[in-house]
């Protein structure tokens, strides 16, 4: 009976290059019962908005929400650590039958005094929404009465999923835009939104700007402040990376404040250095210098970089790569890095692509290449073995199916703690994805050591 | 400790919710698979969480509520999902728990699942066992003592004919516990039934294929025969009343033997004393020999640990067999903290450090690392003993942390850990002793060669 793909997932998969258009379906709901690898909508703002380091994070709701996405990112912040703490009114039964207004305003009221964040954030989880807490009122009520803005954010997690977080994480930040003076905010000027300064990543990128006289007004919201936030309208471009995040934001400054964005990436060297030639395309009528500083720039980051890639490429040629991601658009630029590399991604998958990022992705990838939308782990393991891949790429969830069927693996989701941004980045880049592709414990793996013959029967899959 | 008496929030918790302790008590299940009844983000956070922990799969089912579902409940959403997990993992059992939100609409389980076993009663069903975990009822340690009491009353529902068997019931202890567990059976030449056994399904080993269900857990015609069994040990001082033990002891007959989690010597002593009891042998010689040198390890080290101070947290019955050593050795735990309420912890814990104690612990349930990082600061300890959330407040200290329990998501080798027995202990004594020695070496400006 059993069967890798269920039925009803079966347009959820595609593969390239055989002349058929790209109908895959997505953001869809997850199937029950099928082991979805997605959070939920709590989690897409909660991920959004935490590393916004002074501001107070409190998860309205039972423990659970709270606990298991304490602290999971390496999103570094180079002031104060807020962020890092995980606060929670942890409901208990008599507040889920007679509601937990009244907690969640003992909450903040002992939080903010103890804690003077900036602002808060209350996210709303599962529970909230269905014993039906007046979240909004009752952090008014607490706006008024501290003097820093409290923010609702509006994620219960059953109603739909991470990128529906993306948009209430969004709406909750803008409530912060327009606060703050930005009178002194110069013409050349960006804000960095969509990156989460894991393991600092955000600096680097930031040293770029600096070397093209860009001033960063936020950063939203990896390593990222209220009060920068509450004066990002005073930029004159987003700087947009990841489909999903930030962009309603972006979308939002630029309706109420009319400032343009641009989708930019931050991984692999082509899309790295095509994102501040688009950057410095923009300012160039206002700095004309700028054309020449990016191209020095990048000029002198390759000539450091590119001798060391082709070292590690030299081993890694003709390698095949799968790759899971949270969002589609990052899939991009990781199919050009590992092509850098000599690799070849020949599964793709996400958990939140659109038909959009789809279509881009069957360009770019090349023929009979898989992409899945919203897989899960037998679906995975699947792919792997029929395409016999030399290494995976995903997030935490994912790796043990990497490592079981003895494949290298390279995180590439929220929780990596090795910067792979920007030039410096993508070498270390390199040297992870060499490590794990060349390391020789491979060779002792059943599957390559064509040991353990009887062993399939034993795992139930024959 | 000030905070504890006007409770309001939580910060960085020292608990996590209770269908994550059933789901890991379920997967101990031969065949047998999680699935939790509740919106999808539930059962993708506690597989990351688990995961980080075993660095092993873990395949959580979800029903993945919308919000549709929430309105109008949950049941078809459940029933697909079952068949859809049949159709994909062909389990043997599937442990359904519920979530807060399922608990909230309050969808009546048992009844969708009566439904469903007569809607699809021509297809070859697996068992299926459900548990009511709402989490603002209690912590993971809860969500898995009602897990493993669902698993025998809804799987053992006979009296079977009269055994040698013995039936353990071990509580939250890791994978490598449990193949200590066994092995000692094994010496004492006693046929056991461990309920439930994740030592191979969270401790698996590379194959060929991705498995769908780990080979291993507890042995489901075993579990049906638990009621003819000689015994059951199970682990804990501070277990609820209602537990699989008692369950099988009131239901059967089958005699219920409730003690500490066996860790330190004293404990370590009264389980092997009660397995050779119920089994009429003598305690292997392997095991006094093992028994000895600990003895001799103690002696050893006695100096090295006299009167340092030591903060102790996590699971309630994990922290109170800790005590339990720790008091043996001469360490002043000074203070104890759980996330879990209700546990009468205080009491156990005086109980079992009475007679040797040089002082006595101050304990706490239901808090938080706030909470216990306020009081610990002003008592000024010389080392902690907890899982890995503890990391911070060592840091900021510059004290050890033994890492010891779950979860362990910072170091190598949780699941590996072993706490019980004398071996177990033996290990946790060597690794506090080298902490402590590491320290003052390190502190030391001459850095001695010789500690
Ligand atoms: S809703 Fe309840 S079951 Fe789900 S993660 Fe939160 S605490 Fe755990
Ligand atoms: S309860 Fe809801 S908000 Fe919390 S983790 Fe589960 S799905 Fe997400």
């Amino acid at each position: 009976m059993s069967k890798a793909i269920l039925e009803e997932r079966k347009d959820q998969v595609h593969r390239t290059g055989h002349g058929n258009p790209v109908e895959i379906a997505c953001n869809k709901e997850s199937l029950a019962g099928a082991v979805s690898q997605r959070a939920c909508v709590f989690c897409g703002s909660r991920v959004v908005l935490y590393p916004i380091a002074d501001a107070l994070h409190l998860v309205h709701g039972p423990i659970g929400c709270a606990v298991y996405t304490w602290d999971i990112r390496g999103a570094l912040s180079s002031g104060p650590e807020l962020h890092r703490l995980s606060f929670s009114t942890d409901l208990q039964e008599l507040d889920v039958v007679f509601g937990g207004e009244e907690k969640l305003t003992a909450a903040l009221d002992e939080l903010i005094d103890r804690h003077k964040p900036k602002a808060a954030f209350v996210y709303s989880t599962c529970i909230v929404g269905i014993i039906g807490d007046d979240l909004e009122a009752v952090c008014k009520e607490m706006s008024l009465k501290k003097k820093i803005p409290v923010l609702p954010v509006m994620s219960e997690g059953f109603k739909g999923n991470k990128r529906a977080g993306y948009l209430a994480a969004c709406k909750a930040m803008f409530q912060l835009v327009g606060t703050q003076d930005i009178s002194d905010v110069p013409k050349l000027s960006v804000n960095i939104l969509g990156d989460f300064n894991l393991a600092g990543e955000i600096w680097i990128i930031r040293k770029y700007f600096e070397r093209m006289g860009i001033t960063v007004v936020a950063n939203i919201t990896g390593d990222g402040r209220v009060e920068d936030i509450g004066r990002c309208h005073g930029a004159s471009l987003n700087l947009v990376q990841c489909s999903g995040a930030t962009l309603d934001l972006a979308k939002m400054l630029q309706e109420t404040y009319g400032t343009p964005f641009i989708r930019v990436s931050y991984i692999g060297i082509e899309d790295m250095a095509d994102s501040l030639y688009q950057i410095s395309d923009f300012f160039k009528e206002i700095d004309p210098t700028i054309v020449e500083k990016t191209e020095t720039l990048v000029r002198e980051e390759l000539s450091t970089l590119m001798p060391e890639i082709a070292r590690y490429r030299k081993d890694l040629e003709g390698k095949k790569v799968a790759m899971y991601v949270g969002g589609s658009f990052k899939a991009f630029s990781l199919i050009k890095a590992f092509r850098h590399l000599g690799m070849k991604v020949v599964v793709c998958g996400s958990q939140t692509g659109t038909k959009e990022d789809y279509n881009e992705l069957a360009e770019i990838a090349d023929p009979d290449t898989i992409l899945v939308d919203d897989a899960n782990p037998l679906e995975l393991a699947e792919f792997i073995k029929e395409k016999n891949v030399d290494l995976f790429v995903g997030g935490v969830k994912e790796r043990p199916i990497a490592y079981k069927l003895g494949v290298g693996f390279c995180d590439h989701n929220h929780e990596r703690k090795e910067a792979l941004g920007g030039f410096e980045g993508m070498l270390n880049f390199a040297k992870e994805v060499h490590s794990s592709v060349m390391s020789p414990v491979w060779n002792f793996v059943p599957r390559r050591a064509n040991r353990n013959k009887g062993v399939n029967k034993e795992t139930g899959n024959v | 400790m000030s905070k504890t008496s006007n409770y309001v929030s939580t910060t960085n918790a020292c608990k996590l919710c209770t269908p994550l302790g059933a789901s890991l008590a379920f997967r101990g299940v031969e065949g047998g698979i999680p699935f939790l009844h509740g919106s999808q983000g539930c059962a993708t956070y506690m597989r990351r969480y688990i995961i980080s922990h075993f660095r092993e799969s873990i395949d959580i089912a979800s029903s993945a509520l919308g919000e549709k579902n929430a309105i109008y409940g949950g049941g078809p959403n459940l029933k697909k999902g079952i068949l859809n997990v049949m159709i994909k993992y062909e389990p043997k059992v599937v442990g359904v728990a519920t979530t807060c939100l399922t608990e909230t609409i309050g969808d009546n389980v048992p009844m969708f699942l009566s439904e469903f076993k007569k809607e699809f009663s021509e297809l070859p069903l697996p068992e299926i066992v459900q548990v009511a975990t709402p989490s603002y009822n209690g912590t993971h340690t809860d969500g898995w003592h009602g897990a493993v009491q669902a698993i025998t009353e809804q799987l053992c529902l006979e009296k079977t004919s009269a055994s040698d068997t013995v039936n353990i019931l071990p509580n939250m202890v890791s994978c490598e516990d449990i193949r200590h567990l066994r092995e000692i059976c094994e010496d004492f030449e006693i046929a056991s039934t461990i309920l439930p056994d994740i030592s191979e399904t969270l401790d698996g080993i590379t194959l060929e294929d991705y498995v769908k269900i780990p080979t291993g857990g507890t042995p489901l015609k075993d579990i049906k025969k638990m009621s003819g069994s000689k015994a059951t040990i199970e682990f804990g001082r501070c277990l609820p009343e209602k537990t699989g033990g008692a369950s099988l002891q009131e239901r059967f007959k089958t005699p219920n033997y409730r003690i500490g989690l066996p860790i330190g010597l004293r404990e370590s002593d009264v389980f092997f004393e009660t397995l050779s009891k119920i089994s009429g042998k003598k305690i292997p010689r392997r095991y006094e020999q093992q028994r000895g040198r600990l003895v001799d390890a103690f002696v050893d080290g006695h100096k090295y640990v006299f009167g340092k101070r030591a903060v102790v947290y996590g699971e309630e019955d994990l922290v109170t067999g800790l005590c339990s050593f720790l008091t043996e050795i001469g360490i002043d735990v000074i203070l104890v903290g759980t996330g879990s309420k209700n546990k009468n912890l205080e009491t156990h814990i005086k109980d079992i450090t009475r007679d040797v104690a040089t002082c006595v612990p101050e304990v706490h349930e239901g808090v938080d690392f706030f909470d216990i990082a306020a009081r610990a600061e002003e008592l000024k300890p010389d080392i902690l003993i907890g899982h890995s959330k503890g990391y911070q407040y060592a840091k900021a200290w510059d004290i050890p942390l033994i890492r010891v329990g779950f979860p362990i998501h910072d170091r190598f080798g949780g699941q590996r850990t072993k706490h019980i027995g004398y071996e177990g202990t033996l290990s946790l004594l060597d690794r506090i002793i080298n902490a402590l020695l590491e320290k003052k070496q390190n502190d030391s400006p001459v850095g001695y060669g010789y500690l």
